[in-house]
Formats: C-alpha cells, sequence, structure tokens
C-alpha cells in the first residue's frame, strides 16, 4: 500500500493541493499539513488535484469532509479537479458534490475562484 | 528520476496489457478496489434483501450524509483492541460481515441484505429513537463501501443521524483492533433536541455494546472499549430544517398512532364482507 504524499502551489487567492498515492485514514496528516500552508499563505480557495490519487476509500472520504468543515469555517471555497469518472460518482453517491465544486480542467477551477 | 521510472512503469504495464489479452496486476487491483464502492443512486431501493421489516421509511429515499443533515456534526470512534485474540485484521472483518446483526443489542434489529453486506446492498433497522421509548423506529442503511478490510453504511433521509459509519479492523503495535467510527449529524430539529437529551450517549453506548459483543465473540471478551467523541462542526444547519418531512420518527409515531383505527377499519370491512 503507498502513502499519501501532497504538494501544494499557491497560485494568487488559490492553493492547489496535489494528492499523490493513496487517499485513507493514514492521510489525514499529509492533507492536514497540506490544508494548513495553504490557509497561512493566505490562500481563499482551495482546489484538490486528484489526478496522481491512486485509490480513496472512505476513510479518505471523511477526510475530504472533515476539510470541507474547515474550509467553510474559515470562509474559503473548495473545489476538486483531476477527478476520473469513478470518483466523480463516488462524490456524487456521498453527496460531497453537492458542497466541493467539481471542476474539469486547473484553468477553470482557478476562473472560478476569480 | 522518479518521473522516468514511473514512466518506464507504466510502460511495461502497457505492453503486457498488449501482450496478453488479460488484465495487468495493476488494473485488477484498480478493478478491484473501485468494486469495494457502491454504483451511484439517485433513490434508496429495498430489494427481498428484507421483507421481514417495515421498509417503507427507507424505499425511495435519497441517500443523506453528514452533509444534509440538520445538527451539529460529531465524529464517534468506537475502537476496542482484541487482546488474546490471533486473528488478522481481514478474518476480524469477515466475520464482522457475516455475522453483524447478532452482535447488535437486544434493543434494536438488524436485518441484513440477504446478498449480505457487499457495496449497493440495503439493511433494514428497527431501533429506538430514545432511551425508554414506547415505539421502535423502522430505517435503513445502505452499504456504500465494502472490501476486506472495512465497510461503510450511509443513511437514507429520514433516518434520525445523517451519517456513514465505517467499520474497519486494523493492527497496532501487534495486536488486532476492531473499530468503529460514525460521522454523522442529527437529523432534523426533532432528532437534535433528542441527541441532545440522551439520544447521543443512547447511540454511544450501543456501539460500545456492539464492540463488547464483538470482541467477545472473537475471543477477546473484557477488554473495554475506547470512545472517543469530538465535534466536528458545532452549527446548526438551518437550511436543512426541512429534513423533518423526512422523518422515520414522525412517520413510525403517526403508524402507531394509527394502528387502531387501521385495525378497526379492516376488522370493520371483514365483518361488512361477511354479511
Amino acid at each position: 500500500m503507498s502513502g499519501t504524499t501532497v504538494d501544494v502551489d499557491t497560485l494568487g487567492s488559490a492553493a492547489i493541493l496535489r494528492i499523490r498515492g493513496e487517499v485513507t485514514s493514514a492521510s489525514e496528516a499529509a492533507l492536514g499539513e497540506a490544508y494548513a500552508k495553504a490557509t497561512s499563505a493566505g490562500a481563499r480557495s482551495i482546489v484538490l488535484d486528484f489526478s496522481g490519487m491512486e485509490y480513496m476509500n472512505s476513510s479518505g472520504i471523511g477526510l475530504l469532509v472533515t476539510m470541507l468543515i474547515r474550509v467553510q469555517r474559515a470562509g474559503q471555497k473548495l473545489m476538486a479537479i483531476g477527478l476520473n469518472e469513478h470518483y466523480r460518482q463516488i462524490l456524487s453517491l456521498t453527496r460531497l458534490d453537492e458542497a466541493i465544486h467539481i471542476h474539469d480542467t486547473e484553468a477553470a477551477a482557478l476562473a472560478a475562484t476569480a | 528520476m522518479m518521473a522516468t521510472m514511473r514512466q518506464e512503469t507504466e510502460t511495461d504495464e502497457q505492453r503486457a496489457a498488449e501482450a496478453t489479452p488479460e488484465a495487468s496486476p495493476a488494473s485488477r487491483l484498480r478493478t478491484s478496489r473501485d468494486e469495494a464502492w457502491a454504483k451511484p443512486v439517485d433513490r434508496v431501493s429495498v430489494t427481498a434483501a428484507a421483507e421481514r421489516a417495515p421498509a417503507d421509511t427507507v424505499q425511495g429515499r435519497k441517500l443523506s450524509g453528514p452533509l444534509q443533515g440538520f445538527g451539529r456534526m460529531w465524529q464517534k470512534t468506537f475502537r476496542v483492541p482484541l487482546y488474546g485474540a490471533t486473528l488478522s485484521p481481514r478474518e476480524v472483518i469477515a466475520i464482522w460481515k457475516a455475522e453483524f446483526p447478532a452482535f447488535w443489542p437486544k434493543s434494536a434489529k438488524f436485518y441484513a441484505p440477504l446478498a449480505g453486506i457487499a457495496p449497493g446492498e440495503v439493511a433494514l433497522l428497527e431501533l429506538k429513537p430514545l432511551p425508554g421509548a414506547p415505539i421502535k423506529l423502522s430505517t435503513g442503511v445502505m452499504v456504500i463501501y465494502a472490501d476486506d478490510e472495512s465497510f461503510t453504511f450511509m443513511t437514507p433521509e429520514g433516518h434520525t443521524l445523517s451519517a456513514w459509519i465505517t467499520f474497519s479492523a486494523f493492527e497496532e503495535n501487534g495486536v488486532t483492533v476492531a473499530q468503529a467510527q460514525a460521522l454523522e449529524r442529527p437529523s432534523d430539529p426533532l432528532d437534535e433536541l433528542a441527541y441532545m437529551l440522551g439520544g447521543s450517549k443512547m447511540n454511544d453506548r450501543f456501539w460500545e455494546q456492539t464492540l463488547a459483543n464483538l470482541a467477545t465473540r472473537l475471543g477477546a471478551g473484557g477488554v473495554p472499549v475506547e470512545t472517543q467523541r469530538v465535534c466536528i462542526d458545532k452549527r446548526r444547519q438551518w437550511r436543512q430544517v426541512g429534513n423533518l418531512r423526512h422523518s422515520a420518527s414522525i412517520d413510525t409515531m403517526k403508524r402507531t398512532a394509527t394502528a387502531p383505527i387501521r385495525a378497526m377499519r379492516r376488522a370493520v370491512k371483514r365483518a361488512s364482507d361477511r354479511r
């Protein structure tokens, strides 16, 4: 089982969290640290880039919910890019797509932050 | 260097896929993991699975997770280290799935789907909404995820909690640990009130008892269950106040209150049919 790495790129008021590997309960620290880094850099929008993600289980979905709550509390916006059809369906099944804005491309997500 | 190595790996996989009609190990792993998730559904559909219990508070309802609930959001974790048991996490999950209803406290019933705990299956439940409540609430859950090491239920609209609960087993310091972790919000204002008036504690005791029963079954009885409660979101979602219209508690109360009238009508009809 591979772990999770999350790189943070800051572009203006948006931070892109590039997720690689697996998103499971073991990813809590990596995601939390990346979010803290993005927030301390002043990001108003958090874009989760799933294009490098190999797998996400139900505990991983739970982590997205807790991140979403932190984002909402901080008055930020949460977006997702790089989701394949399977994970789009999972966000639909869990109704997370009602709260996380899904975009096809990074450019579209960044345009939506403006 | 890393990028080059990854590219080479992918190329090898692609070559293998082209050379043989069978899928590569990586794609097989991806497929089997993908199959752990249920397919998206617009509405919950109760199959023959649980015809033994009332399904009208579940059939045709949408799924409702912690984002769709009304009350404060809580993450509750119940765990028991299985000291003395020599089972792997996979063996624990296999037993937990196969015998799930047997571990529930006697105050509640879990009508398992005939196909077992598998992605997309729906189970029906009967539970007390509050300690000492004279009625039992009929509701259900859908299995949204199930693999060899964990499985997750999501509630339908009308359930007292808008929630996911994940049951898992893992190894920690050489000991297999069984865990239930819920992410939940009471679904509507009445549910939030009931939750504050004892429903939450009753819920905690329910899962503590369930894990204690599981530990006993696995040969690790007597080990205390550890409980952790974290308030994830203190805010109530007033925009979800309309969830009241789906309330299984209200439906069950209405059905219970009108049962004598319905019974009387049936008796009158039978009598007039005989004449």
